[in-house]
């Protein structure tokens, strides 16, 4: 490991504490480390966006015409119109001026809409019942081995569990009789995939909290300080940098004390 | 009528041509499909996008300039956001920094993706990790067996949990049970939420076309 990436692992480590620092509260390394992430982010979808959203779907379609005639002639003059309707939404900002940017908008949103209706009711209305209709396998009802998936009862759980949800959030009707027992029946479908999808995700952020552990001790302590060998290049100006990082964070603490103490005091 | 009506109008014609052109197999109304779905629409939609940054530093700008509450970390967020900008169009040849527009040199640049690297995912990566607590005392109100519902709710979410235990004989059927629950109640669930889903989008669809729906135009 070189100085330089030494330096951007032990920034990134200065981070990754800083963020963890929000659990024992708000703080000011907490609301740095924050404002840098979110303008660093911010930042970096514009880029992405300009270099792979706007040059290549604009910029680049008439880049053979000449700005000095508004590029009317290029060999795709047209599509400057989108360009000056995306300016137009900056009108916004002024209160002369909003109800501009509502063309825009109307252009964008109708679009949107109108291709939304036939694409949603096809993708994820059709599909999804398309899948539910399959022939239930009755010569395999009962499967083979410990809660098969292919089985025939798994497939009747899937048909008759996804109509029950689905009844269950249907209110027009009230939940009495029969349609009570079957919307009964939904509630306890999706009660078993809300728990499942809450265990996942569970494990899904433990296994990310033990990614950021992971990398603060491998990545950080033992390549970047040498602990245990690792990195026989790792030098005196390592342990410095590492001191100041440790510095900062002692210090932070013990000014939190003196301030607990000096309000103590006080009261 | 041009500030409100005819916007409205506009959201109507577009939508409706749009709705109607997926039906027809022609080849011009696939152009104008293309032409307007597929090439304006990401126009915009960038520029609107672009709205939302330039919103951000506005803000972050008012912030500093009346020396509001905190204002020194407004400073913190518009260094790293112009920071990453700069070495986003200029790239170093040689002793010069150039200007690089139409190409996208600036994305290989050694300090745009060691900023991406070092604070971008870093910072994302602890945030989401640092939900991992918040979900545990989540997890303490939810998952208290009160009835029949939170029980099944408990019994699957710790199913899941457990499913990679290394406990002798019981982490296999652990994984069996959570890999049965993952395909079985929580496909039927899922499909019935996405169709939930997809009916409540269309419907909202149309009430955008047919104007019933204008809160997204804002008031005056």
């Amino acid at each position: 490991m070189d100085f330089s990436t030494f330096l951007w692992t032990s920034f990134a480590a200065f981070l990754t504490l800083a963020i963890f620092s929000f659990l024992y509260k708000d703080n000011p390394l907490y609301k740095f480390a924050e404002h840098l992430f979110v303008g660093v982010s911010a930042g970096y979808f514009v880029v992405i966006l300009f270099h792979n959203g706007l040059s290549p779907n604009l910029l680049q379609r008439l880049s053979d015409g000449d700005w000095y005639y508004l590029w009317l002639n290029s060999l795709r003059p047209w599509y400057i119109i989108p360009g000056i309707l995306g300016i137009l939404m900056f009108s916004r900002f002024s209160k002369k001026w909003a109800w501009v940017s509502r063309y825009p908008m109307a252009i964008y949103i109708g679009i949107a809409a109108g291709v939304a209706i036939p694409l949603e009711m096809t993708n994820r209305v059709l599909r999804q019942m398309v899948a539910s209709m399959t022939p239930i396998n009755w010569g395999n009802f009962l499967g083979s081995g410990y809660l098969d998936i292919a089985s025939g009862y798994s497939e009747v759980i899937i048909l008759t569990g996804a109509v029950s949800a689905l009844v269950y959030f249907f209110f027009s009707t009230p939940h009495r009789g029969a349609i009570g027992g079957i919307a009964k029946y939904g509630i306890w479908i999706l009660m078993l995939g809300f728990g499942a999808t809450f265990g996942f995700t569970v494990m899904n952020r433990i296994s990310l909290f033990a990614n950021r552990i992971q990398f603060l001790w491998v990545n950080w302590m033992k390549n970047a300080f040498n602990v245990k060998g690792v990195n026989p290049q790792a030098d005196t100006s390592y342990m410095l940098a590492f001191t100041v990082v440790a510095l900062i964070f002692v210090g932070y603490v013990v000014w939190e004390i003196m301030k607990k103490f000096r309000k103590a005091e006080t009261a | 009528m041009h500030k409100r009506q005819l916007p409205f109008i506009l959201v109507f014609i577009f939508g409706a041509f749009m709705a109607v052109q997926y039906f027809m197999p022609h080849e011009s109304s696939e152009f104008i499909y293309e032409f307007f779905a597929l090439d304006w629409v990401p126009i915009i939609g960038i520029f609107a996008l672009a709205l939302g940054i330039w919103s951000l530093i506005k803000v972050s700008w008012d912030k500093i300039k009346h020396r509001r509450q905190d204002w020194q970390y407004s400073v913190v967020l518009l260094a790293g956001l112009f920071t990453i900008i700069f070495f986003g169009f200029f790239v170093k040849v040689g002793e010069h920094w150039e200007f690089r527009f139409m190409t996208s040199d600036g994305l290989q640049s050694y300090m745009f993706r060691h900023l991406f690297d070092y604070i971008v995912i870093p910072g994302q990566a602890t945030v989401f990790s640092l939900l991992a607590f918040y979900i545990a005392s989540a997890s303490y109100r939810a998952f208290r067996a009160r009835n029949l519902l939170a029980t099944l709710l408990l019994s699957a979410a710790l199913i899941m949990m457990l499913r990679f235990s290394p406990i002798p004989g019981l982490g296999e059927y652990m994984s069996k049970t959570a890999t049965w629950l993952l395909n079985v109640p929580n496909l039927a669930a899922k499909r019935a939420i996405i169709i939930g889903i997809g009916l409540g989008m269309v419907a909202t669809a149309m009430k955008v076309v047919l104007g019933i729906e204008r809160g997204y135009m804002g008031k005056g």
